[in-house]
């Protein structure tokens, strides 16, 4: 069953499990959902879930599989190749409840991918583990379960990346309310990062110069690429390319505010017009 | 609904919610269809907090989806949604539109459906396209009071507009809009940042606008091309106004002349006739496609005029990086 398979999770669905641990009712001590998603030759791409009310006890479970059906009959109706490809699970260990709905879930997908996503932070961060079932035993006899881990990597798509991006945080505020900047606050932004990635890159290169740093091939390779990847211009023809880009987009804003004056004044003239009425 | 005051000051959007609109738009741009979906949460004081959504199903040409069905579909959601403790209260819808070309009449009378029955609803826009460059592009909306009073009244007509002072930029206003995480989606947030720290396939920086650029234009282009159609309505209305005015006229002078010929004879006047009879009056065109065709041109060039700021903002960068060698 370890197949070597890698098994990809889109932030979209820690969020929503996140979320639906922090809604989850008095009693309950974790919640359980169904995780959606597609299937392909080597990897498993999770791109959805939803939460499934269950009752936990000592000895029994209970577990809502009418309305687990229901969901995945919703979902499906919006994502017709989503299909349910494992379950997941908050908090950190894996009891003997975890098998039985793990063999319920056997029956909806081949093999199903459980995933246990740590939210009463054990190492201080949130931390998401993925675990494949393996039988085990002597074969004729009773069977047991193993769960296997299997490696989980967050995967995105670009626009996830750039709203990830934007939802973070990054003052300190208490308020933990972030407002969308502006466009030009966004390059700002993003020129900002790029001069400290590039001071990082410049200050290591001077170490290694000033031989207070080891010599690493790999890194001196990657640099070669980056400043090889610059393409080489004439002064000329770089300030001829940006001042004609420069250009056109002057002449787009100066073209959409002949346009805006326009219809404003054919908005005026046809509202003083007076009809003669009959 | 008399008050002036603005009912919600501002939205609040969890990081969910967010992550979610983007994931339906990736996952279902087959086409140039709309995606659309509801909005959940609830009113806090002035603001409207958004705290979770689902998408609804696309409908195509051929499907046989219909009222019914998505109701039904709807409520099925909710109802589920409340089992889990989600908030189950509607207070919004969202679409996503490419490069602001949502005016038109479908999107107001969704919205001014979702103002009427529950009064602080928005919309939210969500452009997949500008957000695939690097700024996410969210923006929520909702109808003035105006507008809404002019919607209810269902008459478009160029004195209803006049008496409301209703402009082509008085139809919806924007609302500004805040993200908030929970402690622990901040969390993840940091472990995820912790793991991935440099964004490999965004060009946050890319230079290179102008097929961007040129659909913007054709847009807009359609756009005026749908104005001047509609002023060039208008102004055939008013030409064949004036000419029925003019042979109404006409005809009252002949009618007093005959009149008073008779009279000289001696003869009975003739009886007034109704001028309605004769010639029917003429139907005024609704302005309200004018109006929002008006509208888009204008979110339009507003469109144009941002990304232009924003792409001058990034030459100007690599200039200042070119002159430092």
């Amino acid at each position: 069953m370890a197949d070597g398979r890698k098994v990809k999770v889109h932030p979209v669905v820690l969020f929503s499990i996140i979320d639906s641990y922090e809604r989850r009712k008095e009693d309950a001590k974790r919640v359980i959902g169904s995780l959606l998603g597609t299937v392909d030759a080597n990897s498993v791409t999770i791109t959805n879930s939803f939460c499934v009310p269950h009752t936990e006890s000592e000895d029994e479970v209970a577990f809502d599989m009418e309305f687990a059906r229901n969901m995945f009959d919703l979902h499906r109706r919006v994502n017709p190749r989503e299909v349910i490809v494992g379950w997941y699970a908050t908090g950190q260990d894996i009891t003997e409840h975890s098998v039985l709905i793990h063999e319920y879930y056997s029956r909806e997908s081949k093999s199903p991918v459980h995933l246990v996503v740590d939210t009463d932070l054990k190492d201080t961060e949130i931390g998401f583990k993925g675990f494949l079932s393996a039988t085990v035993g002597v074969p004729g006899k009773t069977q047991g379960m193993m769960f296997t881990p299997v490696p989980v990597v967050v995967d995105y798509y670009n626009a996830e990346r750039v709203g990830i991006d934007r939802i973070r945080n990054r003052t300190q505020s208490r308020g933990n309310l972030i407002s969308l900047p502006t466009e030009f606050e966004n390059v700002l932004d993003m020129t900002k990062t790029l001069q400290t990635m590039l001071e990082g890159v410049s200050d290591h290169v001077n170490n290694v110069l000033a031989g207070s740093a080891p010599i690493d091939q790999k890194i001196g390779r990657y640099l070669m690429d980056l400043v090889c990847t610059v393409p080489h211009m004439e002064e000329d023809e770089f300030d001829d390319m940006l001042n004609s880009n420069i250009n056109d987009l002057l002449m787009m804003r100066y073209l959409g505010n002949v346009v805006k004056s326009q219809v404003a004044l054919n908005e005026k003239l046809i509202n003083t017009s007076t009809i003669q009425t009959t | 609904m008399s008050s002036t005051e603005p009912v919600v000051k501002q939205v609040q959007i969890g990081g969910l919610v967010v992550l979610k609109l983007i994931k339906h738009c990736e996952e279902d741009s087959g086409g140039p269809e709309l995606v659309q979906g509801v909005l959940l949460g609830l009113v806090v004081g002035e603001t409207l907090e958004i705290t979770n959504c689902f998408p609804f199903p696309r409908t195509t040409e051929n499907s046989d989806f219909d009222e019914v069905q998505y109701n039904e579909y709807q409520m099925d959601m909710m109802r589920s949604l409340r089992h889990v403790n989600i908030d189950h209260l509607h207070v919004g819808w969202y679409q996503s539109s490419n490069h602001g070309n949502f005016v038109n009449r479908a999107f107001l009378d969704s919205q001014f459906l979702y103002q009427s029955s529950i009064e602080e609803s928005v919309v939210l826009i969500y452009d997949p396209l500008k957000t695939a460059q690097g700024c996410l592009s969210l923006k929520a909306y909702r109808l003035t009071p105006k507008m809404m009073s002019m919607y209810d009244s269902k008459h478009f007509t160029l004195e209803t507009i006049k008496a409301e002072g209703l402009s082509f930029n008085d139809m919806y206003e924007e609302v500004p809009i805040n993200i908030k995480n929970s402690p622990l989606s901040n969390m993840l947030l940091l472990k995820l940042k912790k793991e991935n720290p440099v964004p490999e396939k965004v060009e946050y920086l890319n230079l290179s606008h102008s097929s961007s650029l040129e659909r913007q234009l054709r847009l807009m282009m359609s756009s005026v091309d749908e104005l001047t159609q509609e002023s060039g309505k208008f102004v055939q209305y008013q030409r064949s106004a004036a000419k029925q005015h003019q042979s109404k006229l006409l005809y009252q002078q002949k009618r007093t002349v005959e009149n008073a010929a008779r009279a000289q004879r001696g003869e009975p006047p003739l009886p007034e006739e109704d001028f309605n009879k004769i010639l029917r009056p003429i139907q005024q065109p609704a302005r309200i496609d004018a109006l929002l065709a008006a509208g888009q041109v204008s979110a339009y060039c507003d469109k144009v005029s941002s990304f232009s700021t924003q792409s001058l903002g990034r030459i100007f960068m690599a200039q200042a990086m070119d002159n430092k060698d």
